[in-house]
């Protein structure tokens, strides 16, 4: 419950979590209609609720907070106020979700089925689950999974009903309702639709915050949203929204309910249903409109094996806890508290912290698989010709050492110590047949086509890349487990002197200009080193005394396989610097930002210059442009002509790259920057 | 006592000896007490006093009735009899002679308090416990010479350095006495508190005033921190009326009167003030000044602060007074506002000229019960907003399966005498929970008074009622509204029953406005519950609140807070670390800092905060010009 749950302890390897058990043991054993059709009675807040649907709406529509903004609507508009109010209702009907006990019997079947042909088990931690029967009646609920796959909030709201738990209200995105049928459904399961933008809209915003809020303060049922904002196309952790989390706060920071309770949720799957299909528009294939039809061609995946899914329920974190001593409460009883208002600063920040810890609390409980360890260390040795791919027996031995690094940094790794290593390796190999091959007792990444392919040197290479993302958004999966420590490698790496305070500065360089890639807290720039000091200390890299940080001598490869895996950002980065000062022309927008940078990068892949093809990633390429105009190395023309164009700022650009390459020292760079 | 008014005709001069043996009585005390028995003669008094004032209720030994370790008369408390029945004692209250049949259970389901586990308080005071007095000998010496009565004795210093508030009391029971006064005196009139207060500065010692000694917010403990000679002084005796003007509907009283003795004497005239807070059988007039205090029914009669015309105080500095009894000046900021809730750190309030009015024609009891705390709180919003305060008051309610109001009313419910009542009693209350469908555990019951002349008492009675049907409430009867009305004074003398059976609590309020009553509530609440888990208390607390004032634009909240502390080391830490977080919880909810208790010392760190830095600049730069030396030195509320 407390706030101190959320941060990670001292030592990660103390860190407790509870054990798993297979929810489709049971369905495989029993009648799935039976199950669709048992008694469901989940257990409820204790305050007074509301049970349909159409009181909910009802109560939004004749809200103080959404009369006040129909009045403003329509005194800013001249619209006529009932017409505004009407407009207000129309909005409402699209939101709305429309709960339906028979529809979600329906899913229970149906996914029963489903579940059972393509995963081999779904693990939850009971623990986890008790533990949200209890806060459920006690306090409204918010669930807060990961993002990975469009089966999370089927896979939730399936889980809810198998152990009796209130079924949650899911905001989804709108490009759902476009899905006829099935958007229908989902509305009757319980999603309700928001656009994905709506900025200045006060209108919707009233209409869509006070709906959230309603359903609440009420205890209607638990929210559930995605705090990443959309699905993760890399499996790394996307940089929180804030806008759902501000409004489930509200309703406590006003002090209309005791407390709210945030349930972080990890779900890891052991292999992506999505997985080239991210790659592909990673690539700049765009995402597939989300059609009906889109969804049976998926049929195909019901014969496929994905392995097992793990879902684990963090402990519940009390938003009251959170904001003791953070948010003086009191600054909200000096305005009537229907007025929409903007958070103020102090609250904005809390938010966003508590946003931070919530991701890194689902970071930290996503369990990892074998494989994940397997496709960091092949994209790391892919060799080349003869000697292409590891040898399977040196990828064994080397699997076990990083096994052994990722427990000692904490991580919650799934390897079954009972079975022998090379078996746990073959039967991860061969669950991602798709992306990796064994032949000659050597391993290797699928990247070769079939030879009946003519393609140009341009589709080979991106046919590589889907590969190599989709391996890629593997070891994106162990990313913050190794993160902290690979920065101060890399710090170290590039470092002018093993001075601490020159080693500080140059991981304080790399942490601010990755903060848009990997989810590093806001303002634990010095926990974040002492963390990283204490780790590779402790495995026994690094010396570290009051003024330096030595290299241990059986260092070199925790430090060489640090720095490696941070490797592809560093040099993604540099090339977006580069392109910027040598490509980019005056009328760069940001909507072709990324093709450009892209044909760049693929003439740079070409012609040997860079050797990760990860680099093409448009995921990659945002985050650098959204660091560097964070930095101010790039800034957007507002109004004017040009408006929207990009200007870019050669001197600091460069002297960015030739900090990320080493060639300058922070230090230098920090002073070039002021 | 004595009138004393000065003029020297002879027939003054043998009343005053008349008073004078009236007084004798109260200064019998232990020999060897350096107590100097001097009735002085108050000089300056330009007339004689309206109204006499023999028999007044509190003497100046206070133990000779009161309690020295509890709430109230001595006689009167609430007890065990041999047949393991409730009882409550003395003579003195309606209730007074009865057995209470439910009052047992009650306080073993609500807090698992049983007769096998009693606490029982130190028996009396031992007088050796009290740390002997550090005198100031040349104050001492020049005060002997001014005739005011004074005294050292420890009973008589104990008895003033203590409210009411939970850690006092539960120190006072255990027999442990901290820092108390040196010394207490009597001044009988404005005159002897202008020598006194004079004498104080000149010799620099620490004064206290002291009032009817119904304090909760520690206001009346010595700083321990003091190392001069700190004198208590007791305005008891300065309890006479001086005079009545019936053409302006005022009165001149001297503020040590009490609010019971107040009420009586102005009745004897047909008047009344109609201020009468919860604790007006035992607070003072001056008290009330220096607290800001409301009560009851200040719907009609309006709080303390609509109440007074004209204050006459003693500081350091002199005398603070207005030079009119205009209804309203407009002479800058009111000077009233310095004195009033100044909770003695600027001077002694001598007398105040207060508005009165006729005694009511006609009262009217009644009740209302609501399915839920929501409705009732709707209700009583509707009500305000209606006006209609002029002709009902003292409206309360309380959530929580009939906790408190009803739980408690029905707990303390006199034995009834005929079977034919409580076949009715049965009935309503079939008649609520089955037929209305009101759900036991969370109804609520608001209590009403109507005053005024007959014709509109029932007028305003039915509009009430008209409102409270609106809401689903249902009237029940004058009878449970009297047993409310009863209850508002026996209530505090629960407490100690409680503490004789590990049960420690208190209430506390706040002002909030209408739209958070509901939050304020559930929170507060919902706090008090969460931190006794945390802090370890073994057995459900009892947490749950009451609305007892509305006002246009909000209303008073009581919160009741009270646990079993069987199990718990330092109990009264627990429960001050838990009331602490309630407080938080109240100011983090909207809630003001007090409604009308006051800040005293238990609250003062919140002080800054509730009226920002320059705020307090604003108060301490009075302070400092009034009081330079610091001679009122409780060091309350800044």
């Amino acid at each position: 419950m407390a706030s101190k749950v959320v941060y990670s302890p001292r030592d990660p390897m103390l860190k407790k979590r509870d054990d798993f058990e297979d929810v489709l043991e049971e369905r495989r054993r029993s009648g799935d209609l039976r199950y669709a059709l048992r008694c469901y009675s989940p257990v409820l807040y204790k305050g007074p609720t509301t049970s349909k649907a159409s009181e909910l709406k009802t109560m939004v529509l004749q809200s103080d907070q959404l009369h006040y903004v129909v009045n403003q609507v329509s005194r800013e508009s001249g619209v006529p106020l009932d017409d505004v109010q009407a407009e207000a209702s129309v909005i409402l009907e699209e939101m709305a979700h429309r709960l339906q006990l028979s529809t979600v019997r329906f899913f229970a079947f149906t996914l029963s089925k489903v579940f059972k042909a393509i995963f081999r088990s779904i693990c939850v931690n009971e623990e986890g689950v008790q533990r949200l029967q209890q806060v459920v009646q006690e306090h409204p609920v918010v669930l807060l999974p990961s993002h990975r796959s469009y089966m999370d909030f089927l896979l939730m709201s399936y889980l809810m009903y198998t152990y009796d738990l209130p079924l949650p209200a899911i905001a989804a995105g709108m490009d759902f309702m476009g899905m006829k049928v099935v958007g229908e459904m989902l509305r009757m399961s319980g999603a309700f639709f928001i656009r994905r933008s709506f900025g200045g809209d006060k209108l919707y915003w009233a209409v869509f915050s006070e709906y959230v809020k309603t359903i609440l303060r009420n205890g209607f049922a638990p929210l559930e949203f995605f705090l990443e904002g959309t699905r993760s196309r890399t499996s790394k952790s996307l940089t929180p929204k804030l806008g759902l989390l501000n409004i489930a706060m509200d309703p406590f920071l006003k002090g209309e309910v005791f407390d709210v309770s945030l349930v972080p949720v990890s779900i890891s799957y052991e292999r992506v249903l999505e997985e080239t299909l991210y790659a592909r528009e990673l690539l700049g294939v765009p995402k597939p409109k989300e059609s009906t039809s889109g969804l049976f061609k998926a049929r195909r995946v019901l014969s496929e094996d994905y392995g097992s899914i793990h879902v684990y329920f963090g402990p519940p974190v009390s938003v009251r806890s959170l904001a003791e001593g953070r948010v003086n409460r009191s600054q909200f009883s000096l305005t009537p508290r229907h007025i929409p208002r903007r958070p103020s600063e102090d609250v904005h920040s809390f938010v966003n912290d508590a946003a931070y810890r919530l991701v890194r609390a689902q970071e930290e409980n996503m369990v990892l698989k074998p494989w994940v360890l397997l496709a960091s260390l092949l994209l790391q040795n892919q060799g080349a010709g003869q000697n292409r791919g590891v040898p399977l027996d040196e990828l064994i031995q080397q699997a076990v050492w990083l096994r052994d690094l990722c427990r000692q940094f904490g991580a919650f790794l799934h390897w079954p110590d009972q079975i022998p290593s090379s078996e746990v390796v073959s039967s991860s190999l061969s669950l991602h047949g798709g992306l990796v091959r064994v032949s000659e007792d050597r391993v290797y990444l699928a990247l070769e086509q079939e030879p009946h392919c003519s393609l140009t040197a341009e589709e080979e290479l991106l046919s590589q890349a889907v590969v190599v993302l989709s391996c890629a958004s593997y070891r994106n999966q162990v990313l913050h487990v190794f993160l902290r420590p690979a920065l101060l490698a890399a710090a170290i790496h590039t470092a002018s002197s093993s001075q601490k305070q020159e080693v500080y500065s140059s991981f304080l360089f790399l942490r601010n200009m990755f903060s848009n890639e990997f989810i590093l807290c806001p303002g634990a720039a010095v926990q974040d080193f002492e963390e990283a000091c204490y780790l590779l200390t402790k495995v026994g890299a690094l010396h570290i005394n009051q003024h330096e940080v030595l290299t241990a001598e059986r260092g070199h490869r925790t430090l060489a396989f640090l720095t490696s895996i941070l490797d592809p950002f560093l040099q993604g980065y540099q090339m977006v610097c580069s392109f910027l000062c040598e490509d980019a022309t005056q009328a760069l927008t940001e909507r072709r930002f990324v093709p450009a940078v892209r044909a760049f990068i693929i003439k740079h892949l070409l012609k040997g210059r860079l050797r990760y093809p990860e680099v093409l990633s448009s995921d990659l390429q945002r985050n650098a442009l959204a660091a560097l105009l964070r930095l101010g190395a790039v800034q957007k023309v507002q109004g004017g002509e040009e408006s929207g164009t990009l200007k870019v700022n050669r001197v600091m650009l460069n002297s960015l790259e030739d900090t990320l390459g080493g060639r300058l020292s922070t230090q230098k760079a920090l002073r070039a920057h002021l | 006592m004595a009138s004393n008014s000065c003029g020297g005709g002879s027939d003054r001069q043998m009343a005053a000896q008349h008073r004078l043996s009236v007084i004798a009585g109260h200064l019998q005390r232990p020999s060897g007490s350096n107590t100097a028995v001097l009735a002085a003669e108050c000089k300056g008094q330009g007339s004689k006093p309206f109204v006499s004032s023999e028999n007044r209720t509190v003497p100046r030994r206070r133990q000779e009735i009161m309690k020295w370790n509890g709430w109230g008369y001595s006689d009167s408390k609430f007890v065990y009899n041999k047949k393991g029945q409730a009882e409550f004692t003395g003579k003195r209250y309606k209730l007074s002679g009865m057995i209470i049949p439910g009052l047992k259970d009650w306080m073993e389901n609500t807090f698992g308090a049983t007769l096998q586990h009693k606490a029982a308080a130190t028996p009396a005071l031992n007088s050796s416990a009290v740390p002997p007095p550090t005198l100031n000998e040349a104050f001492v010496e020049e005060l002997k010479s001014t005739g005011v009565p004074f005294s050292a004795d420890a009973e008589d210093r104990v008895f003033r350095a203590h409210g009411h508030c939970l850690h006092e009391i539960f120190a006072l029971r255990e027999g442990k006495i901290g820092r108390v006064p040196d010394m207490v005196v009597w001044p009988n009139c404005h005159s002897d508190v202008v020598k006194i207060v004079e004498l104080a500065c000149k010799h620099n010692v620490c004064l206290i005033p002291y009032g009817g000694g119904t304090s909760v917010s520690s206001a009346l403990e010595c700083p321990p921190e003091e190392t001069r000679s700190i004198i208590s002084l007791d305005t008891s005796q300065m309890n006479r009326i001086l005079w009545i003007d019936e053409k302006n509907l005022t009165a001149h009283i001297e503020a040590g009167i009490i609010g019971q003795d107040l009420e009586n004497l102005l009745n004897e005239s047909g008047y009344c003030t109609g201020h009468e807070p919860d604790s007006m059988e035992f607070s003072s007039l001056g008290g009330w000044v220096a607290t800001r205090a409301s009560g009851m029914k200040k719907n009609i009669y309006g709080n303390i602060e609509d109440l007074v015309i004209r204050i006459k105080m003693v500081t350091p500095q002199g005398v603070i007074e207005k030079s009119c009894q205009g209804p309203r000046m407009s002479t800058g900021p009111d000077i009233h506002h310095f004195i009033m809730g100044s909770e003695g750190t600027l001077g002694v309030i001598t007398e105040v000229t207060m508005k009165i009015r006729p005694v009511p024609e006609y009262q009217k009891y009644g009740s209302v019960v609501f399915p839920n705390f929501e409705q009732g709180v709707a209700c009583l919003r509707e009500v305000a907003r209606q006006h209609l305060r002029c002709h009902y008051h003292h409206f309360f309610l309380s959530p929580d399966n009939f906790n408190l109001m009803f739980s408690t009313g029905h707990a303390l419910k006199p034995q009834v005498s005929s079977i034919f009542t409580s076949f009715l009693d049965g009935l309503k209350k079939f008649y609520i929970t089955k037929f209305k469908g009101f759900d036991p555990n969370r109804l609520c019951v608001a209590t009403l008074l109507f005053e005024g002349n007959r014709e509109k008492v029932l007028q305003h009675e039915k509009q009430v009622y008209d409102i409270a049907a609106k809401f689903g409430g249902l009237a029940a009867g004058e009878d449970n509204g009297q047993r409310g009305y009863m209850l508002t004074f026996v209530i505090a003398y629960l407490r100690d029953l409680g503490m004789d059976y590990f049960v420690i609590g208190e209430s506390f309020e706040t002002s909030v406005p209408w739209d958070r009553v509901l939050d304020i509530c559930r929170n507060v609440k919902a706090r008090i519950i969460h931190e006794c888990k945390d802090k370890g208390v073994q057995f459900p607390p009892l947490s749950t609140c009451r609305v007892t004032q509305t006002y246009d634009a909000g209303a008073c909240v009581y919160f009741y807070f009270a646990f079993n502390y069987r199990g718990l080391s330092d109990p009264v830490h627990v429960y001050e670390q838990v009331e602490h977080a309630a407080r938080e919880e109240i100011l983090a909810n909207g809630g003001s800092l007090s409604h009308h208790h006051g800040v005293g010392k238990l609250r003062k760190e919140w002080m800054r905060e509730a009226v920002s830095s320059v705020g307090m600049g604003m108060l301490q730069s009075v302070k400092d010009y009034v009081d330079p030396n610091n001679i009122f030195g409780s060091r309350n509320l800044l």
